[in-house]
């Protein structure tokens, strides 16, 4: 077992060596190294040649054709394009555009900015168990409503949204639905078609592929329309100018074919690891889990051990890459947004750990990581004095702190 | 980020850990900080009859220079009378466990747990 033990395949996965092989083909002189935009040598004729078997791999994964598929940098730019282009190019329409509060910043961020150009945005929040639910889409559609943009699985805490019944609903409304499957795309089943999702990001990192590339599927049956973020030389059917990096296109493209057929397996053995995990820590009193416990993805755990502040956690976890919803693991000093719009209280969020696993986890990673939870809890509870609290019976919600 | 090796032993063997008896007319606790902020200090002092700090024990929720910053505040303040104790300002603390500016508040917490502390005792000895 190597230490410190990789435990954050929701921040990003290694490259699998396979799509790193596929990659290093595609860059020497000896190589594929065309620029795909060349139409008149063999150079550029394979390299584009390479793209579209990686944009048919892409497709493929999604239920999607590959003339749908967009290149872009990755899915924070994927969300930039299809809200702020189907946004740019419907609002003659009308302004308002539906979102959920827990989306990840690159769509909230996004939606910020459209409302500083004018337009209306509903920020829906989720349930208690992180889902936003297509009741909610519903109230708050209006007759100007033209963008619904809801994530199919949340980043941090890793719960599945019904994009079914959402894509049903936007369909029968003819508003445009875009879906954030940057968490999901290449680790659950995402059929673009039987979904009726209208525009659907995804990003290379999540899925074993490398850093820097990402897609954007547009539907063409309805055809939606985008207005083009970057312009230049009219790449991608206009919607994404600049030379299309074949070598990363090529890893994309291996690494959405391989997540396709190692899905089924890979999906058994995280839920086998998830539970091992889960199996070892659930004896520990006041340990939660955050999100829906059904409707999540397998590689997911986001787990709350109360009374145990969540940065010290994890300088007593040295030897696990884990992540924490605690404040002081961010620069704003504020809990977990996502954590807060569940209706966590601060103590738990600020007590949150995700927790990420994948092609890569071992049991064995499990157990020594349950033993190294297991002994920091046990030291960090016998430090909190709002444990001795909680033992002595005192509701902490009762108590008026001064807060600083 | 990376924490100095102060921060790190204060952490991996923090001093003073532990509760004294509220009701004890001698000693004197401050609470301070709040679970929505993610650190909680609870600091508690023993003075003697003749003004000095006997004992001091906390328990702290929060990150490690949280942990550290009041761990070290046991420490200086036993032995020190409640007027010398009262001097330990912020800026020594985060001088001796080098924080980073993003924890600077973490001191500042722990001089208001003294200063909580004493006030306290104080409040206690006036109404013996």
């Amino acid at each position: 077992m190597k230490l410190p033990i990789y435990f954050d395949y929701s921040a990003t996965t290694p490259v699998d060596e396979r799509v790193a092989k596929k990659m290093i083909e595609c860059l020497t002189f000896d190589g594929n190294f065309g620029n795909p935009a060349s139409r008149s040598h063999f150079f550029g004729w394979q390299a584009e040649e390479s793209v579209e078997n990686a944009r048919r791999d892409v497709a493929d994964l999604i239920g999607a054709d590959p003339r749908e598929i967009v290149w872009t940098s990755g899915a924070t730019e994927s969300n930039n394009l299809a809200i702020k282009g189907a946004a740019h190019f419907y609002h003659k329409k009308g302004k308002h555009i539906i979102t959920s509060s827990i989306e990840h910043k690159s769509v909230l961020d996004t939606c910020r900015q459209l409302e500083r150009e004018g337009f209306e945005v509903t920020y829906l929040a989720p349930n208690t168990d992180g889902i936003t639910s297509v009741e909610s889409v519903m109230e708050a559609t209006r007759e100007d409503t033209i963008i619904v943009s809801i994530m199919h699985v949340n980043n941090e805490i890793g719960t599945i949204n019904d994009v079914s019944a959402i894509g049903e609903f936007c369909r029968s409304k003819k508003i445009v639905f875009h879906v954030d499957a940057a968490q999901s795309a290449g680790k659950i089943d995402i059929d673009i078609k039987a979904m009726k999702i209208d525009v659907l990001s995804m990003s290379a990192h999540k899925m074993y592929g490398p850093k820097g590339i990402g897609a954007l599927f547009v539907n063409r049956k309805p055809r939606i329309r985008l207005e083009a973020l970057i312009h230049g030389g009219g790449h991608e059917r206009g919607m994404r100018s600049g030379t299309l990096a074949t070598h990363q296109i090529v890893g994309m493209g291996e690494a959405a074919k391989i997540a396709k057929a190692e899905m089924p397996a890979e999906q058994i053995k995280l839920k086998a690891l998830s539970d091992r995990l889960w199996n070892g820590v659930a004896h520990i009193e006041q340990t939660f889990i955050n999100g829906s416990k059904e409707q999540r993805v397998p590689g997911n755990l986001n787990v709350s051990f109360n009374f145990v502040e969540g940065e010290s956690l994890l300088m007593s976890l040295k030897d696990l890459a884990v992540s924490s919803g605690s404040a002081c693991t961010s620069a704003s000093l504020e809990p977990s947004y996502v954590l807060r719009a569940l209706g966590l209280s601060d103590e738990l969020a600020h007590s949150s750990i995700r927790f990420g696993f994948g092609r890569y986890t071992t049991e064995e990673d499990i157990d020594y990581a349950v033993k190294q939870i297991d002994a920091a809890i046990t030291k960090l509870r016998a430090l909190s004095p709002l444990w001795d609290m909680f033992k002595d019976g005192v509701d902490l919600s009762k108590v008026k702190w001064a807060a600083h | 980020m990376a924490y100095s090796e102060k921060v790190i032993d204060h952490y991996e063997n923090p001093r003073n850990v532990g509760k004294l008896d509220d009701t004890d007319q001698n000693v004197g606790t401050g609470m301070v900080g709040a679970p929505a902020c993610g650190d909680v200090m609870r600091l508690q002092i023993q003075v003697g009859d003749d003004g000095i700090i006997q004992d001091a024990k906390f328990k702290t929720y929060g990150c490690g220079s949280a942990i550290a910053s009041s761990s070290l505040v046991t420490e200086w303040m036993k032995g020190k009378s409640i007027d010398d104790a009262a001097k330990i300002k912020n800026s020594d603390i985060s001088e001796e466990l080098a924080l980073p500016p993003v924890k600077i508040h973490c001191s500042v917490l722990a001089e208001d747990a003294i200063a909580a502390a004493i006030a306290d005792y104080k409040t206690k000895q006036e109404t013996k």
